[in-house]
Formats: C-alpha cells, structure tokens, sequence
C-alpha cells in the first residue's frame, strides 16, 4: 500500500477504536483488572507473544486467553492465587495504523511502550513492541475480538502478571 | 587458581545448611565459573532438531563462555568456545543461524567447523613485508573444542576431559526419564526467558525443591493439579547431584488437608478459588504411566520439564554473581496431532513468565537474595527427611534434592 494511501485511511482510524485502545491503557494502569475482561468479545484471543518467536514462525504464547473466562482466570489469579511484588504499569501508545476495514469492524495496529514501576519507587522500560488487534462493534460498544501483543524482546524482567 | 584452596568453611552441620556468603561473594562466583562451569560436569547445549542443517548453529552459554553449536556437513554436531584465537573476540554474534564457515568479523581470520584455523588475512604481508612469522603455525591457533555427546537428541558438551560419558553422569534413573520425555523426535513451539535478579544457585534450589511447589504455587494445589498427598518420588542421581520429582495428581489421598492448612491454601482469599474456564487444564495422559508432572534437574543447572502436556528444556544461566537469566525452550513432539498442539499452547498459561504455576518462581529467589545479603556469615537451614540425599518414595516431603545438589556443588568447589 503508498503511504498517501495510508495517510488517507488513517485519517479514518475511527474513534470507537481509539476509545477502545484509550480505555483498555487506563483500566491496566489503574489497576481495575475487573473491567479488563469486558473489553473483549466471547470467544476472543488475548495473547503475549515475542518478534523473535513470530518472525521464527513459532506458534508460542507466554499468556494465551480465548474466552472471557480466560481472561476473568488471570484476573482472578493475580488477585487471589499468584504471589508477586505489587507494581504498576504506565502505557503509551502511538502510530494507530488502519491496516483493513469492514463494516463494524477494524484490524489495527499500533507501538506500545509499557513502563514498570515497583513499590520502591525504582521503575523500568518493562516492555515495547507492536499491538495487533481486531475490533468489532457488539451491541453499540466496541471490543477487542482480538488483541496479539507481539513483544520486540524474548529476555523479560522477570515475569509478567499483569497484561500487557 | 589453586583447585584445592578452599574458599571458605562450609558450615559443620553440612548440606542441611547453605552459608548465605555463596549468593553474593565474587570470588566465589569466580571459583564456580572454573571449577563447576568448564570442571567436571556436563552442560546442555542444544537440540538436535534446532540445527537440522549443515551449516545451522546456535549459540548457548556454558557459564559466562560463550558457545557455537554447529551442524557439520557430515550431519555430525561439534562445539566450541565462541571466541577468535586472533583478538578473543567472538565469532557469532546471533543466537541462531546458518554459516557456510566461521569467520571473525574484526580480522576475517577464518575456521572450518572443526574449529581449525584457515586463512589469516595477509598472513603472508604484502609485498613480503609484514605478515604472520614463519614459526606461526595456524594448528596451534584453532578455535577451543568442547566434547560433545547426544542424548535423544538432546546436546550437552563439557570442557572436562576428566568427566565420564555423558550417560554414566546421569546415571539410570535420570536416563530413564530423558528417555521417557526426550524419546521421540521434539518439535520446537517458541523461546522466551526471564531476567532473574538473583544468584544462579538460587533458581536451581527453587528447581530441585518439590516442598515450595504445592506451598508457594498455589494456584496449582487449590486446582489439585501437584500436592506432596499424591503418588510421587524424589529419585536421585548420581549420589544426590541429580533429581527427579514426579507425582500423579489422580492418585491424591490427602482430602481436605491443604484447605485445612496453616498456610496460604487454607486461607480465606483462597478459599474460593476455582477456574471460570477450566479448558486450560485439560490435559490426557502424555507417557500412559499417569505422571503428571516430573522435574528433572541435570547438575548443574539443566531442566527437564514435564508439567501435565507441557514439556519443556530450561536452563538457568548465570549472569553474574547477582543475576541469572532462565531460557525457556518450550516443547511438542514431531508427531502431535493439532489437537495436541493446541493444548500444549493453552497449557502454556501454567509456565513460563506468566505461568500460573511459575510466574513466583521469579520472584522468590530475589527474595532470598535480598534477604541473606547483610549476614553473609549465616546460613539456610533445610532439614526436611533430616540430610538425606537419598531416594524418598510415596512422599516428597524433603529437602534431598537441594542437599544433593550441594553435595555435588561442594565435591566440584572443594569447600
């Protein structure tokens, strides 16, 4: 695709996708997990992956969530069952690109830079790459049908509780 | 350095005791990359099916020497130091490729894959003037070979010419179960790995230790998916220096004791604990012996995972004496139907950076680092089954396979 053919969809990068996106980036950085789930369709695929195993053709996931119980399990779980140092995310997130459009529904794709910060007050670049997603509109509100986080680095601090 | 000054006292009490001073002194570190990581000990490098190809390589770290693991075009496999005779710099510099030679880039002086020098770039001079001295002989100057041997695919090489064969190292039961995971051709599903801050030995204490795993990993125990009440072992190998944990969640007899407990599986937040989409933890029966999941460690710091259809080689490598990074290659067979493959994939929310039954793993030996660094004249204390290194059936409440681990750490370290 010319770029002048992408600068004229991009303009149309609708507000329903960057409210979607918008929101999904406050619910995590505010800590309420519970609104997470919601943002997704049912059946839906939520998954972490890295560049080194997508470029590799290599079908791995370190979270891998396809249903809305899926999702409501890992909230659950960070609440309740798995033990770690509480932290923070901070998330931004630039280059919306239109990459297909239907009606009522959209695949985007954009750059997220996550910032990690821990209860000592230290912080860290946590996490960067690229959000793949598929939006759809259900019921007059748009949802994530899917959203693949495609991690530019295989190393991770540590672990990852909270999504991506 | 002298192999038979001892660095420091260990404790008098033995293996049931570890000094806090091995997780953050360097000169200790120093002696364990010497004595432990290029001593008498033999090291995961790769697997076969990575390097299919002549050609193909991969890089895996022995300690803090960097290595090439090579296909050869005679389909054998060799190994050695990434590390240019010329300038010591390394010739490899991608985790994964394929090379027709191995050149440096710096000077282009350039091997063949039996790591024999080549060709020197002007070696000659020019115009006679200059160049490599006539008592220069390139077979003093080739690249540092490692022994390699194979094990169901599976590579390990040793800078030891001291060492036994690969197989009388691990010994039959490690063998038996190598052979139960590793016996039919793998397929790779993806890679990742963990920064831990914290010491390597940390992670492999955590590793060889099945009391923390239905203790601190919960989610699992409430799920009654691991719990010390079922069917299992720990089978040591090698005098203690390996162990296997394995254990049959079918078998469970223990009720309602982990409900019960003292500890977090009885709290109240755990109480009503339960999965909303349980299709994460379906599973069948992967080796028809009912093992759901069996840990073998490989002194000293190879993995060997089975957790339910989850299967997987780690290795922990250390990063320095504060750090460690845990490389994760996560694993199918060759001849899985999808079916198959998508369930391994789902089961992959129990392990890795984000699993359910490994995400603390991460994180608790950070805890004892920071925990032990301002005493370093103190120890751990780890009595479980007393100082056994032995084979303990029909329960796994002990602490043997960190002892053994040590036995095998203090034999190598001379203290």
């Amino acid at each position: 695709m010319a770029i002048s053919d992408l600068a004229r969809d991009n303009i149309h990068v609708p507000a329903e996708v960057t409210a979607l996106m918008a929101e999904y980036a406050h619910v995590i950085n505010g800590g309420r997990y519970e609104e997470w789930p919601p943002l997704f369709t049912d059946p839906c695929l939520y998954r972490i992956t890295t560049r080194e195993n997508e470029d590799r053709g290599l079908p791995l996931s370190i979270i891998l969530c396809d249903s809305q119980g899926m999702l409501l399990d890992r909230v659950v779980s960070i609440r309740t069952a798995n033990v770690f140092i509480p932290h923070s995310y901070r998330h931004m997130v630039s280059c919306i690109q239109l990459m297909e459009s239907a009606t009522d529904e959209w695949r985007v794709r954009s750059n997220y830079l996550v910032i990690r910060t821990m209860p000592d007050g230290s912080l860290c670049v946590f996490s960067t790459g690229e959000y793949r997603d598929h939006v759809v509109m259900e019921t007059g509100e748009p949802k994530f049908r899917e959203r693949v986080v495609i991690c530019d680095h295989s190393m991770i601090n540590n672990l990852i509780a909270l999504p991506l | 350095m002298d192999q038979h000054a001892s660095l420091f006292d260990w404790p008098e009490e033995g293996v049931r005791r570890t000094p806090y001073l091995i997780y953050s002194d360097t000169d200790v570190y120093e002696a364990e990359m010497a004595r432990i990581f290029r001593g008498r000990t033999w090291h995961y490098l790769a697997l076969e099916v990575e390097i299919p190809n002549p050609g193909d390589y991969r890089l895996m770290d022995v300690g803090d020497t960097s290595v090439i693991v090579v296909r050869t075009p005679d389909g054998g496999i060799n190994a050695m130091v990434n590390r240019c005779a010329h300038k010591g710099s390394m010739l490899l510099y991608q985790p994964f490729g394929n090379v027709g030679d191995l050149m440096c880039i710096y000077h282009n002086w350039l091997y063949d894959f039996d790591g024999n020098l080549q060709n020197v770039p002007f070696g000659k001079g020019i115009n006679g003037k200059g160049g490599l001295p006539d008592d220069f002989q390139a077979c003093d100057h080739g690249l540092q070979r490692l022994r390699v041997e194979i094990l169901h695919g599976i590579i390990f090489g040793t800078f030891s010419d001291e060492v036994e064969p690969l197989r009388d190292y691990m010994g039959p039961e490690m063998l038996a179960n190598t052979e139960r995971v590793a016996g039919k051709e793998f397929k790779v599903l993806g890679y990742y790995s963990q920064y831990l801050d914290s010491n390597w030995k940390l992670y492999i204490e955590n590793a060889t230790d099945p009391y923390h795993a239905t203790i601190l990993h919960a989610w699992a125990t409430k799920l009654k998916l691991n719990r010390l009440t079922m069917e299992g072992a720990i089978e040591m190998g090698r005098g203690g220096w390996h162990h296997l944990s394995w254990s049959k969640m079918a078998t469970d007899h223990g009720g309602e004791v982990y409900e019960t407990a003292q500890f977090r599986s009885g709290s109240e937040e755990m109480g009503q604990f339960g999965l909303h989409d349980p299709s994460v933890i379906e599973q069948w029966d992967e080796f028809g012996d009912g093992i759901t999941t069996a840990i073998q460690t490989g002194f000293p710091n190879f993995m060997l995972q089975q957790i339910h259809n989850t299967i997987a080689v780690r290795v922990l490598i250390p990063r320095g004496i504060e750090g460690s990074e845990l490389m994760w290659t996560v694993l199918g067979y060759a001849d899985d139907e999808d079916w198959k493959t998508r369930g391994r994939l789902k089961q992959g929310n129990l392990i890795g950076p984000s699993g359910y039954i490994s995400m603390e793993d991460g994180m608790v030996g950070n805890l004892v680092q920071r925990g032990t660094q301002g005493d370093k004249d103190k120890a751990s204390v780890m009595e479980l089954a007393g100082d056994s290194i032995e084979t303990i059936r029909n329960s796994r409440a002990s602490e043997c396979g960190v002892r053994g681990f040590y036995t095998g750490y203090r034999e190598l370290m001379g203290v």
